[in-house]
């Protein structure tokens, strides 16, 4: 099996693609794994990508968000606050 | 500016009667917050329009964590600023709610002091509400409940806080320890209850004997209801006094038996253990005579749901009887095939009840690795138009002649 990529890669990877589809696509945590299961092959597996997200978060990179389901989305000013 | 008493005609009509009234509650609060005095206003004012003046927020939370706040406005924050954000957080309880008064007192203590003051002991969802904050409070009241050794709760696509009846710690009819299972699959499970990762919410419910005092078996996605496979315990002395003592046995016990699989000649109550549905029924009404088997486990049950993307529904039987004790490996591992099933293929905002429903429960079995059996069947078929691959397969050109084993 080829050798892992670090969790940071997948995490940038993860950051790239919530930010490039703001305002267009809202990510859901398997979204974003089955992301990047496909972009990285062999060199990720659902455990990395779980730490990668949860490197998102603890980073304050991305935050979680409620709109019926839950999400993983750059933080912003809600509008429903004012 | 001298404050003039708030009037709030319809709320008042509320605190009439000789039960508790939440109006009564808010306008205690409001003595000495400004929060609860606002809250009055907002609502007094929806009672006047009929219409409800929150706003959702789905942003605001704790680091880290995606679930356990759930974020509220007001629509009319120039009129009632105190409650222009009204975030509610959800607190894990301890399994089967006991507290020390002390420890009630220190959570109330943190709550006057970050928030409205206004609880809710306990939500639907089985967690301690705090109700009413400001997004600036969110991290101060969680540092506050971490250093007294409470976390907050789940919210969203995540494992809820997991919740139980009393169990062992008061009821005899427990078939297994409803407090501890709930502990455990709280800590087992602190990720996927923190860090939503499914399509949407999972709710486990523990109850200790078939009535199910959780209402699992209607609220949560896994129903986990004690139960017995052996032979009701019966102390023959206690029916002697029971029917001494008026109790119609043939009538109120035996004539009321779901399974008809009880007995009585006047002396004895005789039971046919096999065809027992477990209903509780002769048990209930017989407490000092009858009580569950010795050989107790629990059954699983999957996919109740109340209506919320689409209609209620029941758990029905996944394992018919399983024995619970620590580690709990074999609930454990069926957990996580069903979690990697579901997250996997689940639709946004699709229960497992919903999911077993689109799928198909054979299709559903499969994936998870578990044989059909009878004890699954929720009802009789009423659809002619379904087949079974078996019966193809006997008539079928494949089919080499030979019967499956086995
Ligand atoms: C071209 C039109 C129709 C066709 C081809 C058709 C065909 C069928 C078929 C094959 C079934 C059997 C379904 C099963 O086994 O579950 C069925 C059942 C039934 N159909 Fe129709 N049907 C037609 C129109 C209607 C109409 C117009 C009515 C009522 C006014 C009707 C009433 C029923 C009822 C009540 C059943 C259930 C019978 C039972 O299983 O006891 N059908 N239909
Ligand atoms: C508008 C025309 C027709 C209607 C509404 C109709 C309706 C029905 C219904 C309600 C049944 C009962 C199904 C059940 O509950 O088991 C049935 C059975 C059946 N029909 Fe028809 N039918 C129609 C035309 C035909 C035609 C033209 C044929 C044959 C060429 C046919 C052959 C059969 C057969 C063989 C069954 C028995 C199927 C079984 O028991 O599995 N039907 N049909
Ligand atoms: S569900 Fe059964 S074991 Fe649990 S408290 Fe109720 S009666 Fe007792
Ligand atoms: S538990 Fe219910 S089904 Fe079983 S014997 Fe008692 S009444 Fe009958």
């Amino acid at each position: 099996m080829a050798e892992q990529v670090k969790v940071e890669e997948v995490a940038d990877a993860m950051y790239k693609m919530v930010k490039d589809s703001m305002g267009q696509k809202k990510w859901k945590a398997t979204d974003l794994t089955k992301a990047v299961l496909e972009l990285f092959g062999d060199r990720c597996d659902k455990a990395l990508a779980k730490s990668a997200i949860r490197e998102l978060i603890e980073s304050g990179k991305c935050v979680y968000t409620y709109f019926g389901g839950s999400f993983i989305e750059i933080p912003h000013k809600e509008g429903a606050e004012n | 500016m001298a404050k003039e008493k708030r009037k709030t005609p319809k709320l008042d009509e509320l605190e009439k009667g000789k039960w508790p009234s939440f109006v009564k509650e808010i306008k205690t609060a409001a003595e000495k917050n400004p929060m609860a005095e606002d809250l009055l206003g907002q609502l007094e004012r929806s009672y006047e329009e009929k219409i409800g003046h929150w706003k959702h927020g789905g942003i605001v939370g704790v680091l880290g964590y995606g679930g356990g706040v759930i974020g509220r406005y007001s629509d009319l924050p120039e009129e009632f600023p105190n409650v222009s954000h009204f975030h509610t957080l959800r607190i894990n309880h301890p399994a089967g709610w006991f507290y020390t008064s002390d420890v009630l007192r220190k959570l109330c203590d943190i709550w006057e002091k970050h928030g409205s003051g206004l609880t809710n002991m306990h939500g639907s969802t089985g967690d301690i509400i705090f109700l009413g904050t400001r997004t600036e409070e969110l991290e101060p009241v969680f540092k506050e409940l971490t250093d007294i050794g409470f976390d907050l709760g789940g919210s969203g696509s995540d494992v809820r806080t997991p919740s139980c009846c009393c169990g062992k710690a008061r009821c005899e009819w427990a078939c297994y320890d409803t407090m501890a299972l709930t502990y455990f699959l709280t800590m087992h499970y602190q990720d996927e209850l923190h860090r939503p990762a499914f399509p949407y919410k999972w709710k486990f419910k523990m109850a200790g004997c078939p009535n199910d005092c959780v209402a699992s078996i209607a609220r949560s996605d896994m129903s986990i209801i004690g139960t017995w496979r052996d032979e009701i315990q019966m102390d023959k002395e206690a029916v002697a006094e029971y029917a001494k003592s008026g109790l119609n046995i043939q009538r109120d016990v035996v004539g009321n038996c779901p399974a008809k699989c009880m007995d009585w000649d006047g002396k004895e109550i005789k039971i046919d253990n096999k065809a027992c549905v477990k209903c509780m029924h002769c048990i209930n009404t017989m407490p000092k005579a009858l009580s569950p088997g010795k050989d107790r486990g629990a059954c699983i049950l999957i996919g109740s749901k109340a209506p919320i993307v689409e209609g209620a529904l029941l758990s029905s039987v996944l394992i018919p009887f399983i024995k619970l004790e620590p580690p709990y490996t074999e609930l454990i591992d069926l957990v996580d095939r069903i979690h990697e099933v579901w997250a996997e293929n689940g639709k946004n905002r699709e229960r497992v009840g919903e999911f077993i429903q689109r799928v198909g429960m054979g299709n559903f079995l499969e994936a998870i690795e578990v044989e059909p059996i009878p004890q699954m069947i929720a009802h009789p078929r009423e659809n002619p138009y379904v087949f079974y691959e078996e019966y193809y397969e006997e008539d079928g050109e494949d089919s080499d002649g030979q019967e499956e084993e086995k």
